[in-house]
């Protein structure tokens, strides 16, 4: 019964949508008000509705309704409760359906703190957001419908891929699609904008806590989806260069220019064609990206072709809402005004030339990940673009932008002084230079000669931005007292800015020290026998079989002491989940310090014992910390005052201050 | 995400062999012939699976293809040599870093085509702008005015 409340829901919502995607704009043109408020109460309705849908699909897994064939491809009544729950997005109805929950959630948002924007922009706003979920509604019903009953209903279930059964894996989707699909916001506040044919810098102070919102969001779920590949997938490796993690990745750096190209015109008033264009940009990647991962063209174009009805569903999608928007912006563009004045070295500048990178690399991903695709739909050609393809471009072409970060930081707006911003950032290029010296002596052989550069590099972004917070607050330059007095004083996006810059770093240096350090073993070893790794002794006690509530493992033990001295026990365990007959690897792992050591376990080898793979990976963690430092200075700017959703009042006030300290 | 996986899951029902990528027996004594095998193989995918490098996959094609780049080795052959090799025999599919040809000219350019457009864009617009509002710098007294007030502060 819940099933068919749920999908009766769905249905409803996608009813919803429809008033809600036409009524306000119509509204809008006519002038009614009543009409245009439509959009308010129908935001909050649709998402009720489909909260409910989700609800309804959830039950089926909590419960195991094996007559809901969704449940039955994708759970086991054995499996753990947790995964009862996640499970229901660990499939593509359910997390099409998750999708759409959270567009719509991200609309609500929108209705309920949007009081201050402007009623005409708050409608157009609300309608376009109903376009996107009237599409992806509709999707869902007539292709992938998670609510089909199967009578009669097959006893047991076919179980979760065990490979999703990992509470990394659990929360990586939702984080994701927080983020890619909170940037809808910022595509339906562009689309408005243009269908008002107006614009100007307040525009950017209600996009950008939307963005920074979702930025943070992807942030976090890019991380985690990483750290999940590092320990679940078993070969320790963090980034793939898989057109998946491409498909996350592309937003993500679009929407990384869009916070800063807003920036700019929220200050400055400037760069706001820019700005929307690169609004519509962000979502369409975001587009996308659902559409590389939803279609199946991954997999395979011929699978692609030979069952198309999703893929070119997606596809239309993506053609009506990107080429629509860029339609529009063709036509409208031309009636924004333009904006400030200002000199090619300035803080200004220096964010242009953000943008300038940001979207050349962006374009290297794009193409990277797309091309092989491209080339085999037309010439029949395959190819494989992989990470030495990425590391020869994105690489390149990051390098710079990541260089300038502190300069950018330091220059005043309209117009900057470079010399002086040097002398300002001395201290910061002399610990840097210290650190390339440190990192020189204590490397250990066979690394690139150019690591201890990177480590530079990561200390640059680490003092860099703190020696600009520094000046600001007159550190040892004013009394103690003073210097409080104005760090309390600052507002806090400028801390956020200083803590997104500096976890940049960190995860340079994480990132540099791994791939130019990290050592590996790859042997047989039989109980009692010691493998040595970066000064580490591990000693293997042997395997013993253990039984989980849906899996049989075998678990081997591994004694690890540093000089004579234990330091700790690592359970490295290979799975075979009963119900798909799948295996899994559980790699063992221990933190010493920012380091990890990393246990793979094989399978038994010919001549007696056990094939595994070691790893020492030096200050591996700091790349997902740097990320979690990222996130803590998006969450601190979110809750700066003037960025604050539904605060914009009493922005005029810190905005002149943040102005007044900064030049 | 979710395809990946579905990828690897496949590519584990396909393999009923070792699930470990790289076995010791696998490895050359030579250190440095072992390293630059190593190497080798981070550039060479394997066939059956989703973007994984040979030595990641515990695939048959992905074995057979590490052996094939030591025996190589062992015979001498230089790095490009063995990739040339293996590519003759397996298609260029197999290359991680597609080599620059006809085909690829397009994808090895755009991204410096790419950068290029956006220089001249940010150049165009720099140049737009000058010519079209002209603010000038300020006087001697206007910036004796703002080092007092800027002081004040």
């Amino acid at each position: 019964m819940m099933t068919e409340i749920g999908h009766f829901a769905l249905v409803l919502a996608l009813g919803v949508a429809i008033v809600q995607s036409i009524v306000p704009l119509w509204g809008l043109r006519t002038g009614d008000t009543a009409m245009m408020a439509v959009g308010r109460p129908a935001s909050l309705v649709q998402f009720a509705l489909v909260a409910l849908a989700f609800a309804a699909l959830t039950k089926a897994y909590v419960t195991s309704d094996f007559s809901v064939v969704n449940a039955v491809e994708n759970s086991h009544s054995a499996k753990p409760l947790l995964y009862k729950f996640t499970g229901v997005w660990g499939n593509h109805e359910g997390s099409m359906l998750l999708w759409v929950l959270i567009l719509v959630f991200f609309s609500a948002l929108v209705a309920v703190f949007g009081r201050s924007i402007p009623r005409t922009l708050h409608a157009a706003v609300l309608s376009v957001q109903a376009w996107v979920s009237s599409a992806f509604l509709l999707f869902i019903i007539l292709t992938s419908n998670p609510f089909v009953r199967e009578l009669p209903a097959p006893l047991e279930g076919k179980d979760l891929n065990p490979v999703l059964q990992d509470i990394g894996l659990a929360i990586h989707p939702p984080l994701l699609y927080l983020g890619y699909v909170g940037f809808s916001v910022a595509f339906a506040f562009a689309v408005a904008a243009l269908i008002e044919g107006r614009i100007d810098a307040a525009w950017a102070r209600w996009v950008r806590p939307w963005t920074l919102t979702a930025w943070i969001f992807l942030t976090a779920g890019i991380a985690m989806g990483s750290y999940w590949a590092y320990y679940e997938l078993g070969w320790g490796g963090w980034w793939y260069w898989d057109p998946v993690e491409n498909a996350s990745f592309m937003p993500w750096l679009a929407g990384t220019a869009l916070l800063h190209s807003a920036s700019v015109m929220e200050k400055r008033n400037a760069l706001k064609i820019w700005t929307v264009l690169l609004a519509i940009l962000t979502f369409s990647l975001s587009l996308l990206g659902t559409f590389l991962v939803r279609s199946g063209v991954l997999t395979s174009v011929h699978s692609f072709a030979s069952d198309p009805t999703r893929g070119v569903f997606i596809l239309t999608i993506l053609v009506i809402f990107i080429g629509g928007a860029l339609l529009l912006f063709a036509w409208r563009a031309g009636t924004l005004t333009r904006g400030g004045f200002f000199a090619p070295i300035s803080r200004e500048g220096a964010l242009v030339f953000n943008n300038l990178i940001l979207c050349a690399a962006c374009a290297a991903v794009f193409v990277g990940t797309l091309y092989p695709l491209a080339l085999e739909a037309i010439t029949g050609q395959k190819i494989s673009v992989g990470a030495p393809f990425f590391d020869a471009t994105f690489g390149k072409l990051i390098l710079p932008v990541l260089v300038a970060i502190p300069f950018g930081q330091f220059l005043a707006w309209k117009r900057g002084d470079i010399r002086a911003v040097s002398q300002r950032l001395t201290i910061a290029f002399g610990l840097a230079v210290a650190a390339v010296a440190v990192a020189w002596v204590l490397a250990p052989g066979g690394g690139s000669k150019l690591a201890p550069f990177g480590i530079g590099l990561g200390a640059w972004l680490i003092f860099g931005p703190a020696s600009e917070l520094a000046f600001r607050v007159r550190l040892f330059r004013a009394a103690p007292g003073d210097t409080l007095r104005r760090a309390a004083g600052l507002p806090r996006s400028a801390w956020g800015t200083m803590f997104a810059h500096m976890g940049v770093g960190v995860m340079v240096i994480g990132i540099v020290a791994v791939s130019a350090w990290q050592s590996e073993r790859i042997l047989v070893v039989k109980p009692g026998e010691t493998a040595e790794i970066a000064g580490y002794s591990l000693l293997y006690k042997g395997s013993e079989a253990r039984r989980g509530p849906n899996y049989t493992a075998t678990v081997g033990r591994f004694e690890v002491t540093l000089a004579g001295r234990p330091v700790g026990t690592m359970e490295s365990a290979k799975r075979l989940y009963t119900a798909r007959r799948m295996p899994t690897t559980e790699a063992a792992i221990l933190t010493r310090g920012f380091s990890q050591i990393y246990v793979s376990m094989g399978d038994p080898a010919n001549g007696g014992g056990r094939t595994v793979r070691i790893y020492h990976k030096p200050f591996v963690t700091l790349i997902w910390l740097g990320a979690l430092v990222m996130v803590f200075g998006g969450l601190l700017s979110l809750s700066d005052r003037r960025l604050r959703v539904g605060a914009p009042r009493l922005a005029r006030r810190s905005r002149l201050r943040a102005t007044g300290e900064a030049a | 995400m979710i395809r990946r996986l579905v990828a690897i899951f496949l590519a584990l029902l396909v393999v009923s062999g070792p699930a470990l990528a790289v076995l010791p027996e696998e490895m050359l004594k030579d250190q440095a012939l072992e390293a630059r095998a190593r190497a080798l193989s981070a550039q060479l995918r394997c066939l059956q699976c989703q973007n994984q490098t040979i030595d990641d996959s515990n695939a048959e094609i992905a074995r057979d293809i590490r052996l094939v780049v030591r025996e190589r080795l062992m015979k001498g052959d230089s790095d490009r040599q063995v990739l040339d090799f293996v590519s003759t025999r397996y298609g260029e599919f197999v290359l991680l870093e597609p080599p620059f040809g006809l085909h690829t000219a397009l994808l090895w350019l755009a991204p410096a085509a790419f950068l290029a457009i956006g220089l001249v864009s940010v150049a165009v617009f720099y140049r737009n702008r000058r010519n079209r509002v002209v603010e000038p710098p300020l006087s001697d007294g206007e910036k004796a005015a703002l080092d007092a007030l800027m002081r004040d502060d």
